[in-house]
Protein backbone atom coordinates (compact mmCIF):
# COMPACT_ATOMS: atom_id res chain seq x y z
CA UNK A 1 0.00 0.00 0.00
CA UNK A 2 1.69 3.43 -0.57
CA UNK A 3 0.00 6.76 -1.25
CA UNK A 4 1.21 10.00 -2.35
CA UNK A 5 -0.08 13.58 -0.58
CA UNK A 6 0.43 17.04 -0.42
CA UNK A 7 -1.63 19.30 1.68
CA UNK A 8 -0.45 23.19 2.17
CA UNK A 9 -1.00 25.76 3.92
CA UNK A 10 -0.22 28.89 2.13
CA UNK A 11 2.60 28.17 0.33
CA UNK A 12 4.14 24.99 2.65
CA UNK A 13 4.00 22.19 0.37
CA UNK A 14 5.17 18.28 1.72
CA UNK A 15 5.30 15.41 -0.02
CA UNK A 16 3.92 12.62 2.17
CA UNK A 17 5.14 8.91 0.80
CA UNK A 18 4.35 5.76 2.68
CA UNK A 19 5.36 2.04 2.23
CA UNK A 20 4.32 -0.33 4.11
CA UNK A 21 3.43 -3.10 6.10
CA UNK A 22 6.23 -4.83 4.12
CA UNK A 23 8.87 -7.14 4.72
CA UNK A 24 11.59 -5.95 7.10
CA UNK A 25 15.17 -6.35 7.72
CA UNK A 26 16.52 -8.75 9.95
CA UNK A 27 18.07 -6.07 12.84
CA UNK A 28 15.01 -3.73 12.77
CA UNK A 29 12.33 -6.44 13.23
CA UNK A 30 10.26 -5.63 16.42
CA UNK A 31 8.31 -9.28 17.04
CA UNK A 32 5.17 -7.67 17.87
CA UNK A 33 4.73 -4.45 16.38
CA UNK A 34 5.36 -2.86 12.95
CA UNK A 35 9.02 -1.11 13.24
CA UNK A 36 7.99 2.54 11.99
CA UNK A 37 10.38 4.59 10.44
CA UNK A 38 10.36 7.99 9.16
CA UNK A 39 12.88 9.83 6.77
CA UNK A 40 12.10 13.76 6.57
CA UNK A 41 14.44 14.99 3.18
CA UNK A 42 14.53 18.93 3.36
CA UNK A 43 14.44 20.96 0.88
CA UNK A 44 17.75 21.73 0.50
CA UNK A 45 21.28 20.23 1.73
CA UNK A 46 21.79 16.71 3.18
CA UNK A 47 19.15 15.68 6.31
CA UNK A 48 21.06 16.94 9.22
CA UNK A 49 20.73 17.15 13.60
CA UNK A 50 17.03 18.97 13.44
CA UNK A 51 15.87 16.50 10.77
CA UNK A 52 16.26 13.59 12.79
CA UNK A 53 15.22 15.18 15.92
CA UNK A 54 12.21 15.90 13.46
CA UNK A 55 11.93 12.18 12.45
CA UNK A 56 12.07 11.21 15.97
CA UNK A 57 8.90 13.62 16.47
CA UNK A 58 6.82 12.09 13.87
CA UNK A 59 7.86 8.62 14.43
CA UNK A 60 6.60 8.94 17.97
CA UNK A 61 3.85 10.55 17.03
CA UNK A 62 2.68 7.75 14.18
CA UNK A 63 3.67 5.20 16.60
CA UNK A 64 1.15 6.36 19.02
CA UNK A 65 -1.67 5.91 16.44
CA UNK A 66 -1.11 3.35 14.03
CA UNK A 67 -1.85 0.14 15.19
CA UNK A 68 1.18 -2.00 15.14
CA UNK A 69 -0.01 -4.71 16.65
CA UNK A 70 -1.69 -6.11 13.59
CA UNK A 71 1.07 -6.19 11.42
CA UNK A 72 4.34 -7.51 13.38
CA UNK A 73 7.71 -7.93 12.35
CA UNK A 74 7.00 -5.37 9.27
CA UNK A 75 7.84 -2.36 8.43
CA UNK A 76 6.38 0.82 7.40
CA UNK A 77 8.14 3.49 6.01
CA UNK A 78 7.22 7.11 5.81
CA UNK A 79 9.25 9.67 3.86
CA UNK A 80 9.02 13.29 3.80
CA UNK A 81 9.97 15.48 1.14
CA UNK A 82 10.04 19.34 1.63
CA UNK A 83 8.58 20.65 -1.56
CA UNK A 84 8.70 24.53 -0.47
CA UNK A 85 9.11 25.80 3.17
CA UNK A 86 6.77 29.75 3.81
CA UNK A 87 6.87 28.93 7.40
CA UNK A 88 4.72 25.98 9.50
CA UNK A 89 6.74 23.37 8.54
CA UNK A 90 6.54 20.79 10.94
CA UNK A 91 3.22 21.04 11.35
CA UNK A 92 2.90 20.56 7.83
CA UNK A 93 4.95 17.66 7.99
CA UNK A 94 2.25 16.84 10.88
CA UNK A 95 -0.61 16.24 8.15
CA UNK A 96 1.20 15.22 5.94
CA UNK A 97 1.94 11.96 7.42
CA UNK A 98 -1.65 11.59 8.71
CA UNK A 99 -2.94 11.94 4.82
CA UNK A 100 -0.46 9.52 4.49
CA UNK A 101 -1.63 7.27 6.99
CA UNK A 102 -4.81 7.29 6.02
CA UNK A 103 -4.54 7.13 2.36
CA UNK A 104 -2.51 3.64 2.77
CA UNK A 105 -5.77 2.27 4.40
CA UNK A 106 -3.48 1.21 7.83
CA UNK A 107 -5.49 0.76 10.77
CA UNK A 108 -5.53 3.96 13.42
CA UNK A 109 -6.29 4.51 16.70
CA UNK A 110 -7.00 8.33 15.72
CA UNK A 111 -6.07 11.16 13.04
CA UNK A 112 -3.93 13.91 14.28
CA UNK A 113 -3.11 17.05 12.84
CA UNK A 114 -0.21 19.92 13.46
CA UNK A 115 -1.25 22.86 14.42
CA UNK A 116 1.53 25.92 14.65
CA UNK A 117 1.12 29.21 17.22
CA UNK A 118 2.80 32.55 16.69
CA UNK A 119 3.34 34.59 19.70
CA UNK A 120 4.13 37.45 18.49
CA UNK A 121 5.45 40.41 20.48
CA UNK A 122 2.17 42.32 21.62
CA UNK A 123 0.74 38.85 22.88
CA UNK A 124 -1.41 38.00 20.40
CA UNK A 125 -2.08 34.55 19.07
CA UNK A 126 -1.39 33.90 14.84
CA UNK A 127 -2.01 30.40 13.86
CA UNK A 128 -0.05 29.11 10.63
CA UNK A 129 2.26 31.59 11.17
CA UNK A 130 3.93 32.56 7.52
CA UNK A 131 8.13 32.47 8.11
CA UNK A 132 8.61 36.33 8.39
CA UNK A 133 5.70 36.13 11.74
CA UNK A 134 7.78 33.31 12.62
CA UNK A 135 11.26 35.21 13.04
CA UNK A 136 9.23 38.24 14.72
CA UNK A 137 7.21 36.23 16.95
CA UNK A 138 8.67 35.72 20.48
CA UNK A 139 7.51 32.39 20.94
CA UNK A 140 6.58 29.77 18.08
CA UNK A 141 4.80 26.51 19.42
CA UNK A 142 3.44 23.42 17.56
CA UNK A 143 1.15 21.18 18.88
CA UNK A 144 -0.04 17.82 17.57
CA UNK A 145 -4.10 16.95 18.35
CA UNK A 146 -5.50 14.01 18.06
CA UNK A 147 -8.82 13.57 16.88
CA UNK A 148 -10.52 11.31 19.43
CA UNK A 149 -10.74 13.66 22.33
CA UNK A 150 -8.29 16.47 21.42
CA UNK A 151 -5.80 16.14 23.82
CA UNK A 152 -2.15 16.91 22.78
CA UNK A 153 0.33 14.11 21.24
CA UNK A 154 3.24 16.12 20.30
CA UNK A 155 4.27 19.46 21.32
CA UNK A 156 7.40 21.46 20.74
CA UNK A 157 8.36 24.73 21.07
CA UNK A 158 10.59 27.68 20.36
CA UNK A 159 11.51 30.55 21.85
CA UNK A 160 9.88 31.37 25.88
CA UNK A 161 6.52 32.07 26.84
CA UNK A 162 4.58 32.41 29.52
CA UNK A 163 2.32 28.97 31.31
CA UNK A 164 -0.44 30.88 30.54
CA UNK A 165 0.05 32.26 26.80
CA UNK A 166 0.81 28.46 26.19
CA UNK A 167 -2.67 27.25 27.95
CA UNK A 168 -4.29 29.72 24.97
CA UNK A 169 -2.26 28.93 22.04
CA UNK A 170 -3.35 24.87 23.15
CA UNK A 171 -6.75 26.05 23.67
CA UNK A 172 -6.14 27.99 19.90
CA UNK A 173 -4.68 25.26 18.76
CA UNK A 174 -7.54 22.66 19.94
CA UNK A 175 -10.70 24.56 17.92
CA UNK A 176 -8.42 24.46 14.54
CA UNK A 177 -7.98 21.50 14.98
CA UNK A 178 -11.63 21.07 13.85
CA UNK A 179 -10.89 22.69 10.49
CA UNK A 180 -7.59 20.88 9.69
CA UNK A 181 -9.78 17.48 10.41
CA UNK A 182 -13.04 18.94 8.30
CA UNK A 183 -10.19 19.17 5.49
CA UNK A 184 -9.16 15.97 5.80
CA UNK A 185 -12.52 14.36 5.44
CA UNK A 186 -13.79 16.65 2.68
CA UNK A 187 -10.42 15.61 0.83
CA UNK A 188 -11.16 11.73 1.35
CA UNK A 189 -14.73 12.41 0.04
CA UNK A 190 -13.87 14.17 -3.36
CA UNK A 191 -11.19 11.46 -3.27
CA UNK A 192 -13.36 8.20 -3.14
CA UNK A 193 -16.58 9.18 -5.00
CA UNK A 194 -14.52 10.17 -8.10
CA UNK A 195 -13.30 6.63 -8.42
CA UNK B 1 9.12 -11.92 37.01
CA UNK B 2 11.03 -8.93 36.07
CA UNK B 3 12.34 -9.89 33.04
CA UNK B 4 9.42 -12.15 32.37
CA UNK B 5 6.84 -9.65 32.27
CA UNK B 6 8.73 -6.17 33.08
CA UNK B 7 5.20 -4.15 32.48
CA UNK B 8 3.18 -6.19 34.87
CA UNK B 9 5.85 -5.92 37.39
CA UNK B 10 6.00 -2.24 37.24
CA UNK B 11 2.16 -2.01 36.65
CA UNK B 12 2.16 -3.50 40.29
CA UNK B 13 4.19 -1.08 41.91
CA UNK B 14 2.48 2.03 40.08
CA UNK B 15 -0.47 0.83 41.50
CA UNK B 16 0.69 1.56 44.92
CA UNK B 17 1.81 4.76 43.31
CA UNK B 18 5.62 3.83 44.01
CA UNK B 19 8.49 2.53 42.08
CA UNK B 20 10.48 -0.61 42.54
CA UNK B 21 13.49 1.25 43.49
CA UNK B 22 11.21 2.64 46.28
CA UNK B 23 10.87 6.55 44.95
CA UNK B 24 7.85 8.32 45.07
CA UNK B 25 6.31 8.61 41.57
CA UNK B 26 6.98 12.56 41.74
CA UNK B 27 10.40 11.90 43.45
CA UNK B 28 13.71 12.86 41.45
CA UNK B 29 16.81 10.70 42.34
CA UNK B 30 19.69 11.91 43.76
CA UNK B 31 21.36 14.63 42.62
CA UNK B 32 25.46 15.19 42.54
CA UNK B 33 27.25 17.38 40.55
CA UNK B 34 31.31 17.86 40.52
CA UNK B 35 31.92 21.58 38.95
CA UNK B 36 35.50 22.04 37.45
CA UNK B 37 37.09 18.65 36.85
CA UNK B 38 38.27 18.82 33.36
CA UNK B 39 41.35 20.85 33.79
CA UNK B 40 42.49 21.23 30.22
CA UNK B 41 38.61 22.68 29.13
CA UNK B 42 38.05 26.25 30.28
CA UNK B 43 34.30 24.76 32.05
CA UNK B 44 33.48 21.73 33.33
CA UNK B 45 30.70 19.86 34.91
CA UNK B 46 29.82 16.09 36.47
CA UNK B 47 26.38 15.31 36.84
CA UNK B 48 25.19 12.08 38.29
CA UNK B 49 21.09 11.63 38.54
CA UNK B 50 21.33 8.24 40.16
CA UNK B 51 23.00 5.91 38.13
CA UNK B 52 22.52 8.64 34.97
CA UNK B 53 26.38 9.91 34.18
CA UNK B 54 26.74 12.97 31.97
CA UNK B 55 29.58 15.22 31.70
CA UNK B 56 29.90 18.69 29.96
CA UNK B 57 33.36 20.21 28.91
CA UNK B 58 33.27 23.46 27.48
CA UNK B 59 35.93 24.63 25.14
CA UNK B 60 36.52 28.20 23.54
CA UNK B 61 37.72 28.97 20.34
CA UNK B 62 38.00 32.18 18.05
CA UNK B 63 36.30 32.39 14.95
CA UNK B 64 34.97 34.92 12.69
CA UNK B 65 31.24 35.70 13.01
CA UNK B 66 28.75 35.15 10.32
CA UNK B 67 28.47 37.97 7.87
CA UNK B 68 24.71 38.12 8.32
CA UNK B 69 25.18 38.68 12.63
CA UNK B 70 28.25 40.56 12.83
CA UNK B 71 28.15 41.01 16.54
CA UNK B 72 27.37 37.37 17.52
CA UNK B 73 29.42 34.64 18.94
CA UNK B 74 28.27 30.94 18.34
CA UNK B 75 27.94 28.34 20.90
CA UNK B 76 27.85 24.45 19.82
CA UNK B 77 26.05 21.97 21.94
CA UNK B 78 27.13 18.63 20.74
CA UNK B 79 25.89 15.42 23.30
CA UNK B 80 27.24 11.95 22.57
CA UNK B 81 25.99 8.94 23.85
CA UNK B 82 29.05 6.22 23.05
CA UNK B 83 28.49 2.70 23.17
CA UNK B 84 30.31 2.52 26.66
CA UNK B 85 27.76 3.97 28.25
CA UNK B 86 24.86 1.57 27.48
CA UNK B 87 24.64 -1.56 25.09
CA UNK B 88 21.70 -0.33 23.26
CA UNK B 89 24.31 2.48 21.53
CA UNK B 90 26.42 1.23 19.11
CA UNK B 91 29.33 2.48 18.15
CA UNK B 92 29.62 4.62 14.62
CA UNK B 93 27.74 8.20 13.43
CA UNK B 94 25.52 8.93 16.10
CA UNK B 95 22.53 7.57 16.49
CA UNK B 96 18.84 9.28 16.64
CA UNK B 97 18.79 9.52 20.14
CA UNK B 98 21.76 11.22 20.30
CA UNK B 99 21.57 13.69 17.29
CA UNK B 100 17.54 14.71 18.33
CA UNK B 101 19.13 15.38 22.31
CA UNK B 102 22.06 17.45 20.76
CA UNK B 103 19.06 19.34 18.44
CA UNK B 104 17.09 19.71 22.25
CA UNK B 105 20.37 21.66 23.99
CA UNK B 106 20.59 23.30 20.88
CA UNK B 107 17.06 24.54 21.47
CA UNK B 108 17.05 25.23 25.25
CA UNK B 109 20.70 27.76 24.75
CA UNK B 110 18.52 29.36 21.77
CA UNK B 111 15.46 29.59 23.79
CA UNK B 112 16.23 30.33 27.15
CA UNK B 113 18.94 32.73 26.12
CA UNK B 114 21.64 31.33 28.52
CA UNK B 115 24.48 33.47 27.17
CA UNK B 116 23.80 36.44 24.98
CA UNK B 117 25.49 35.41 21.54
CA UNK B 118 26.59 39.21 21.74
CA UNK B 119 28.28 38.83 24.83
CA UNK B 120 30.88 36.41 22.72
CA UNK B 121 31.76 38.72 20.60
CA UNK B 122 34.89 40.58 20.62
CA UNK B 123 35.41 42.71 17.74
CA UNK B 124 32.24 43.14 15.43
CA UNK B 125 32.96 41.48 12.24
CA UNK B 126 36.26 40.22 12.63
CA UNK B 127 36.44 38.43 15.89
CA UNK B 128 34.12 36.28 18.31
CA UNK B 129 34.23 33.36 20.95
CA UNK B 130 32.81 30.10 19.63
CA UNK B 131 32.17 27.82 23.00
CA UNK B 132 32.32 24.03 21.75
CA UNK B 133 30.19 21.86 24.52
CA UNK B 134 31.02 18.56 24.61
CA UNK B 135 28.42 16.71 26.51
CA UNK B 136 29.22 13.19 26.88
CA UNK B 137 26.99 10.50 28.74
CA UNK B 138 29.26 7.93 30.47
CA UNK B 139 26.88 5.59 32.14
CA UNK B 140 23.09 5.37 30.59
CA UNK B 141 20.66 4.89 33.51
CA UNK B 142 17.71 7.06 31.60
CA UNK B 143 16.66 10.94 32.12
CA UNK B 144 19.36 12.02 29.40
CA UNK B 145 18.07 14.86 28.55
CA UNK B 146 17.22 16.59 32.37
CA UNK B 147 20.98 15.19 33.03
CA UNK B 148 22.39 16.76 29.78
CA UNK B 149 20.57 20.35 30.71
CA UNK B 150 21.96 20.37 34.43
CA UNK B 151 25.84 20.01 33.20
CA UNK B 152 25.84 22.14 30.65
CA UNK B 153 24.61 24.97 32.47
CA UNK B 154 26.92 23.99 35.14
CA UNK B 155 29.70 23.82 32.85
CA UNK B 156 28.67 27.19 31.73
CA UNK B 157 29.03 28.74 34.93
CA UNK B 158 32.50 27.25 35.49
CA UNK B 159 33.98 28.83 32.21
CA UNK B 160 36.60 31.49 32.62
CA UNK B 161 37.54 32.95 29.53
CA UNK B 162 40.96 34.48 28.54
CA UNK B 163 40.50 38.48 27.65
CA UNK B 164 41.18 39.46 24.16
CA UNK B 165 42.44 42.13 22.85
CA UNK B 166 43.21 43.31 19.14
CA UNK B 167 46.33 44.69 18.09
CA UNK B 168 45.36 47.78 16.29
CA UNK B 169 48.38 48.60 14.07
CA UNK B 170 48.75 44.54 13.60
CA UNK B 171 45.26 43.41 13.42
CA UNK B 172 46.19 40.07 15.18
CA UNK B 173 44.45 39.29 18.36
CA UNK B 174 46.33 38.79 21.41
CA UNK B 175 45.68 36.32 24.55
CA UNK B 176 45.74 37.32 27.66
CA UNK B 177 46.05 34.16 29.85
CA UNK B 178 46.22 35.68 33.33
CA UNK B 179 43.61 37.82 32.93
CA UNK B 180 40.51 35.67 32.90
CA UNK B 181 36.18 36.35 33.01
CA UNK B 182 33.55 34.45 33.60
CA UNK B 183 30.98 34.53 31.65
CA UNK B 184 27.58 36.30 31.97
CA UNK B 185 24.94 34.09 32.36
CA UNK B 186 21.62 35.15 32.03
CA UNK B 187 18.92 32.64 32.80
CA UNK B 188 19.32 29.13 34.50
CA UNK B 189 17.08 26.94 32.67
CA UNK B 190 16.32 23.88 34.06
CA UNK B 191 14.79 20.78 32.40
CA UNK B 192 12.39 17.95 34.08
CA UNK B 193 11.43 14.53 32.33
CA UNK B 194 8.58 12.53 32.72
CA UNK B 195 7.52 9.27 31.18
CA UNK B 196 3.66 8.75 30.59
CA UNK B 197 2.57 5.20 31.64
CA UNK B 198 -0.89 3.40 30.18
CA UNK B 199 -1.64 7.01 28.83
CA UNK B 200 -2.35 7.83 32.35
CA UNK B 201 0.05 7.68 34.65
CA UNK B 202 2.98 10.55 34.93
CA UNK B 203 6.35 9.32 36.70
CA UNK B 204 9.01 11.63 37.02
CA UNK B 205 12.56 11.10 35.96
CA UNK B 206 12.49 7.80 34.58
CA UNK B 207 15.15 5.22 34.53
CA UNK B 208 16.27 3.11 31.57
CA UNK B 209 13.78 0.18 32.17
CA UNK B 210 11.00 3.00 32.80
CA UNK B 211 11.77 5.09 29.48
CA UNK B 212 11.64 1.70 27.65
CA UNK B 213 7.89 0.54 29.44
CA UNK B 214 6.54 3.96 28.96
CA UNK B 215 4.39 4.80 26.19
CA UNK B 216 5.73 8.53 26.31
CA UNK B 217 7.70 11.03 27.54
CA UNK B 218 7.50 14.82 28.00
CA UNK B 219 10.56 17.05 28.96
CA UNK B 220 9.49 20.50 30.44
CA UNK B 221 12.30 23.03 30.14
CA UNK B 222 11.81 26.10 33.00
CA UNK B 223 13.88 29.40 33.13
CA UNK B 224 14.28 31.67 36.61
CA UNK B 225 11.07 33.56 35.94
CA UNK B 226 8.68 30.66 35.33
CA UNK B 227 8.83 31.10 32.14
CA UNK B 228 8.72 28.41 29.97
CA UNK B 229 11.99 27.64 27.03
CA UNK B 230 10.39 24.76 25.93
CA UNK B 231 7.93 21.69 26.16
CA UNK B 232 9.50 18.96 24.38
CA UNK B 233 6.95 16.01 23.80
CA UNK B 234 7.88 14.37 20.90
CA UNK B 235 5.08 12.33 19.98
CA UNK B 236 3.77 9.51 22.23
CA UNK B 237 0.79 8.70 24.41
CA UNK B 238 -1.93 11.53 23.98
CA UNK B 239 -2.47 14.33 27.05
CA UNK B 240 -4.64 16.47 28.21
CA UNK B 241 -3.45 19.81 28.91
CA UNK B 242 -4.57 19.84 32.46
CA UNK B 243 -2.15 16.89 32.38
CA UNK B 244 0.57 19.10 31.09
CA UNK B 245 -0.13 21.95 33.14
CA UNK B 246 0.79 19.44 36.09
CA UNK B 247 4.13 18.63 34.22
CA UNK B 248 4.47 22.01 34.07
CA UNK B 249 4.02 22.91 37.88
CA UNK B 250 6.30 20.32 39.13
CA UNK B 251 9.17 21.09 36.49
CA UNK B 252 8.92 24.84 38.52
CA UNK B 253 9.26 23.31 41.68
CA UNK B 254 12.23 21.08 40.54
CA UNK B 255 13.69 24.79 38.93
CA UNK B 256 14.09 25.69 42.40
CA UNK B 257 15.82 22.42 44.20
CA UNK B 258 18.17 22.58 40.99
CA UNK B 259 18.69 26.57 41.15
CA UNK B 260 19.87 25.77 44.70
CA UNK B 261 22.25 22.66 44.31
CA UNK B 262 24.24 24.83 41.23
CA UNK B 263 24.50 28.02 43.35
CA UNK B 264 25.92 26.07 46.58
CA UNK B 265 28.48 24.43 44.66
CA UNK B 266 29.77 27.45 42.81
CA UNK B 267 30.14 28.85 46.06
CA UNK B 268 32.05 26.11 47.08
CA UNK B 269 34.77 26.32 44.75
CA UNK B 270 34.88 30.57 44.71
CA UNK B 271 37.32 30.38 47.46
CA UNK B 272 40.15 28.72 45.12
Amino acid sequence: MTSLLSPSPGDTSVLAGLYGPVEVKGSKELPDRAALEVLLRPKVGLPGVLERSREQLLRQTCEAVVLGGLHPRTAITLVLQVLSDAGSLLSCCLNAACMGLLDAGLPLTSLFCGVTCALDPDGAIVLDPTTRQERDARAVLTFAIDSAERKVLATTTKGSCSVEEMQQCLAAAQRAADTIFQFYRDSVRRRYSKS
Amino acid sequence: FRTVEPLEYYRRFLKENCRPDGRELGEFRATTVNIGSITTADGSALVKLGNTTVICGVKAELAAPAVDSANKGYIVPNVELPSLCSTRFRSGPPGEEAQAASQFIADVIENSQIIAKEDLCIASGKLAWVLYCDIICLDYDGNILDASAFALIAALKNVQLPSVTINEETGLSEVNLKQKNPLVIRQHPVATSFAIFDDTLLIVDPTAEEEDLATGTVTVVTDDEGRLCSVHKPGGSPLTGAKLQDCITRAITRHKEVKKLIDKVIKSIKPK
